[in-house]
C-alpha cells in the first residue's frame, strides 16, 4: 500500500522558493551590473541604480532565507537535517550513492528509492549551499566597500585584501554561471525522478508530501 | 593705512608668519600650504595653527632612496606649476639624500647618505621609491656595491618612519608583475613589522605625500591606515563613490568606445574597463598637477594603480573583469559561462531523450492502474 509521507516541512519549502526567486533576481540584476545592456536616454534616469538596489535588496532576502534554512537543519525533521546532505558518511549511503550514480550514467538499472533526497542530489545540494554561502560572503565583502570601516567592511574587508578586489568580482560573477548550470541540471533531474520514481518528487516541493511504497524502500 | 593684504586674517599667528618670511618663504604660499594640507588630512580648520607651528619649527631630515623604479614618483613630486606643494616642502624639510635632486654623485653621495643615517639615527623620515629585487641575492639592483635588500633594510631599521611612495615600494608594483623575473617585493614584505606607511599610486600623488610628512611633523606619528597600510585620509574612499561621472553610472549612461557620442558627453567609463569601483584613492577630490585633472576627468578609465598587484589584477585595462585563468584572452567570464550552461543543457537534453526510451526502470510499475 502506498503511504503518504510529510517530507518537506513548511520552512524548507518557503526557503526553497524564496531562494529560487532570489537566485533568479540576483542573476538577472547581477548580469546587468556586469554588462549593462540598457542605455538610459536621460541622465535623470536611475537604471543601474535600481538594478543595484534590487540586487542588494534580494541579497538581504536571500541571506535571511539561507540562514533560516541552515538553522532549520538543526531543528527540522531528519530529511531537512544537515546530516541529510552528507549521505556518504554511512556505508549504506555510499552504496546508494553508487547505485544512483550508476543509474544516471546508464551503467545500472535501479534507482535508489528514498523518502528524502537521493544521495547524489543531496551531494549536489551540499555544493549548492557552499556556493550560496560563497556568494553571500563575496557579495557583502564587495558591498561593504562603499563604506570602509563600516559594518560589512569591518566584518569581511579582510577577504578583499586576501583575494583581491578583481578576483573576488570574477569569482562572484563566475559562480552565477555555476548556479545556472545547477538549475538546468536540478530541474531536469527533478523531472526525471518525478517520471521514474512516481512518488511525487515535483509536487513534493510545493505540498511537502511524497507518496512512498514502503515495500520498495 | 593698512591694506587688506597686510592684515593677517589667517588663523596662523603673525609672528610665526614673519619667521617664515624671514626664511624667504612667501607668506601667502605658506598660509595656502598649511590650509590645503590640513584639509587634505581631513583635519578641522582649528588645526591650521598647530600644523603651521609644526611645519615651521621642525625641519625633519629626510632620506629619499630609489630602487627598482622609474623615478616617476620623484617627477610627480617635483613637477607642477608655481608654487608647488613639493617645492614648498623642500624648504620645510631637510632633504639629506635624493638620487634625483641632489648635486653630489658617486662616493660623495653615498657618503652623505651614510652620514645622514648615522647622524639622525631613529629620527629621519625615509622615503622609498621602487621595489626591492630579492632574486639572485639582490644582484639585480645594487648601489655602491651593496644590494638594495641590504641597503633598504638598514635604512628602514634606523628610520623614525618609512614612507613608501608609489605602487612599486608599497606593493611591488610593475617590477613585481608576473612573471616577476627579479623576485621584486615591497618594503613592508622586506622589513615586516617596521613603521611603514604605503602611499601607492602610479605615481604617488604629491599632495598625499606632503600631507603624510606634515602629519608626522605635527603629531610625531604616521596617520591612521587601512588594512593595506595606506593612510585613511587619502585611501579611505572608493574612486567610484567620489567620481564626477557617477551620476551617469547610476543613470545607466556609458561610453562604449573612446570618442563615441557618450564618451564626448562625459558619460561613465565603466564599460571601457574603468576600475574605479575596485580602487581606493582620493584622485577625484585631490586630483593631479595642482588639482587640474585626473584620469577619469580626462576621459580615461581608472586602472586601479593604487591597489596591490594592479598590473596583473586590474588588467586587461579596457575590460571590466580579469581574464579567466586557463582560457584565451577573448574568452570572457560570460562567454565561458554561456558555454557551460549550453553544454549542461545539451548534455541533460540528450540524457533526457535516452532516459525516455529506457524501459523497466520506473518504480511501482505493477501498481499503475490501467483504465480502459
Ligand atoms: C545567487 C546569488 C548571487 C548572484 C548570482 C550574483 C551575481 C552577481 C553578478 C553576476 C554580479 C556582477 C559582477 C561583475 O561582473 O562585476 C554581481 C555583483 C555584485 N553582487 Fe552579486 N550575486 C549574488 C548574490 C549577492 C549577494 C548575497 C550580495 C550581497 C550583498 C551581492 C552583492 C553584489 C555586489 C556588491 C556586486 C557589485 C555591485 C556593483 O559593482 O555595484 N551579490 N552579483
Ligand atoms: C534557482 C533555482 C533553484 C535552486 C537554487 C534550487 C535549490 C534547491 C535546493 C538547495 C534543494 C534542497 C532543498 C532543501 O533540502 O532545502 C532543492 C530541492 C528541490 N527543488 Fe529546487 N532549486 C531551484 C529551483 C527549483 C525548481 C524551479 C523546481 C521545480 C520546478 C525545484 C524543485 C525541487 C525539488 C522537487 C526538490 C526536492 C529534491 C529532492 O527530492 O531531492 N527546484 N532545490
Ligand atoms: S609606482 Fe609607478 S611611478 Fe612610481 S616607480 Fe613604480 S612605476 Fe614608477
Ligand atoms: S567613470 Fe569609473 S569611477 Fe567614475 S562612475 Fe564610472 S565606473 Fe565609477
Amino acid at each position: 500500500m502506498l503511504k503518504i509521507y510529510y517530507v518537506w516541512e513548511l520552512p524548507v519549502r518557503i526557503c526553497h522558493w524564496i531562494n529560487v526567486l532570489s537566485v533568479i533576481m540576483l542573476s538577472i540584476t547581477g548580469f546587468f551590473i556586469g554588462s549593462p545592456f540598457i542605455t538610459a536616454p536621460e541622465t535623470s534616469m536611475y537604471v543601474m541604480g535600481w538594478m543595484r538596489f534590487l540586487h542588494f535588496a534580494f541579497a538581504y532576502l536571500f541571506t535571511v532565507s539561507v540562514a533560516a534554512r541552515i538553522i532549520w537543519m538543526f531543528i527540522g525533521n531528519h530529511h531537512a537535517s544537515w546530516k541529510a546532505f552528507i549521505p556518504w558518511v554511512t556505508a549504506e549511503g555510499r552504496q546508494n550513492f553508487i547505485k544512483m550514480f550508476r543509474y544516471y550514467t546508464f551503467t545500472g538499472k535501479k534507482i535508489t528509492y528514498e523518502v528524502g533526497h537521493n544521495p547524489v542530489a543531496a551531494t549536489a545540494y551540499l555544493g549548492i549551499f557552499a556556493l550560496f554561502i560563497f556568494q553571500i560572503i563575496s557579495g557583502f565583502a564587495m558591498y561593504g566597500q562603499f563604506e570602509p570601516g563600516g559594518f560589512w567592511n569591518g566584518l569581511l574587508g579582510g577577504i578583499n585584501v586576501l583575494v583581491g578586489n578583481q578576483w573576488l568580482r570574477l569569482l562572484h560573477h563566475g559562480v552565477m554561471w555555476l548556479l545556472a548550470g545547477f538549475i538546468i541540471n536540478h530541474i531536469y533531474s527533478g523531472w526525471l525522478m518525478d517520471l521514474k520514481m512516481r512518488n511525487g518528487t515535483m509536487s513534493g516541493i510545493f505540498s511537502g508530501y511524497r507518496y512512498i511504497e514502503p515495500e520498495d524502500l | 593705512m593698512k591694506t587688506d593684504l597686510e592684515v593677517n586674517t589667517s588663523p596662523i599667528p603673525e609672528e610665526l608668519l614673519q619667521r617664515v618670511e624671514a626664511r624667504g618663504i612667501n607668506r601667502r604660499d605658506f598660509i595656502k600650504f598649511c590650509t590645503a594640507t590640513t584639509a587634505a588630512l581631513a583635519l578641522p580648520v582649528s588645526f591650521i595653527p598647530t600644523v603651521a607651528q609644526a611645519v615651521e619649527d621642525k625641519r625633519p631630515p629626510v632620506i629619499w632612496v630609489e630602487y627598482q623604479s622609474c623615478s616617476g614618483d620623484s617627477e610627480a613630486f617635483l613637477r607642477g606649476n608655481q608654487p608647488t606643494a613639493g617645492e614648498l616642502i623642500l624648504d620645510l624639510i631637510s632633504l639629506e639624500y635624493s638620487d634625483v635632486v641632489m648635486a653630489a654623485s658617486g662616493h660623495q653621495a653615498e657618503e652623505a647618505k651614510h652620514q645622514a643615517m648615522e647622524k639622525y639615527k631613529g629620527q629621519y623620515i625615509l622615503v622609498v621609491e621602487g621595489s626591492i629585487p630579492t632574486g639572485a641575492d639582490g644582484a639585480y639592483c645594487t648601489i655602491a656595491g651593496e644590494s638594495a635588500m641590504v641597503d633598504c633594510k638598514k635604512l628602514v631599521q634606523n628610520a623614525a618612519a618609512t614612507i613608501c611612495v608609489g605602487s612599486c615600494s608599497s606593493f611591488g608594483g610593475i617590477p613585481a608583475a608576473a612573471p616577476n623575473p627579479t623576485n621584486a617585493v615591497s618594503v613592508s614584505s622586506l622589513v615586516p613589522g617596521a613603521a611603514i606607511i604605503n602611499l601607492p599610486g602610479c605615481p604617488v600623488n604629491a599632495t598625499n605625500l606632503t600631507a603624510t610628512i606634515v602629519h608626522f611633523m605635527t603629531f610625531g606619528k604616521l596617520p591612521a591606515v587601512d588594512r593595506l597600510g595606506r593612510p585613511k585620509f587619502a585611501y579611505g574612499k572608493r574612486i567610484h563613490d567620489n567620481c564626477e561621472r557617477r551620476g551617469h553610472f547610476d543613470a545607466g549612461q556609458y561610453a562604449e568606445a573612446f570618442g563615441d557620442v557618450a564618451h564626448r558627453q562625459g558619460h561613465c567609463l565603466y564599460k571601457l574597463g574603468c576600475k574605479g569601483p575596485e580602487s581606493f584613492h582620493n584622485c577625484p577630490t585631490v586630483r593631479y598637477n595642482e588639482g587640474i585633472s585626473w584620469p577619469v576627468m580626462a576621459g580615461h578609465g581608472c586602472i586601479g594603480c593604487s591597489e596591490p598587484g594592479f598590473w596583473d589584477t586590474m588588467s586587461p585595462f579596457y575590460r571590466r573583469l580579469p581574464k579567466v585563468p586557463g582560457f584565451g584572452i577573448e574568452d570572457t567570464a560570460d562567454k565561458i559561462g554561456i558555454g557551460l550552461a549550453a553544454a549542461t543543457a545539451v548534455a541533460f537534453g540528450v540524457h533526457g531523450v535516452a532516459s525516455c526510451f529506457r524501459k523497466g526502470d520506473a518504480m511501482e510499475e505493477d501498481k499503475v492502474v490501467k483504465e480502459d
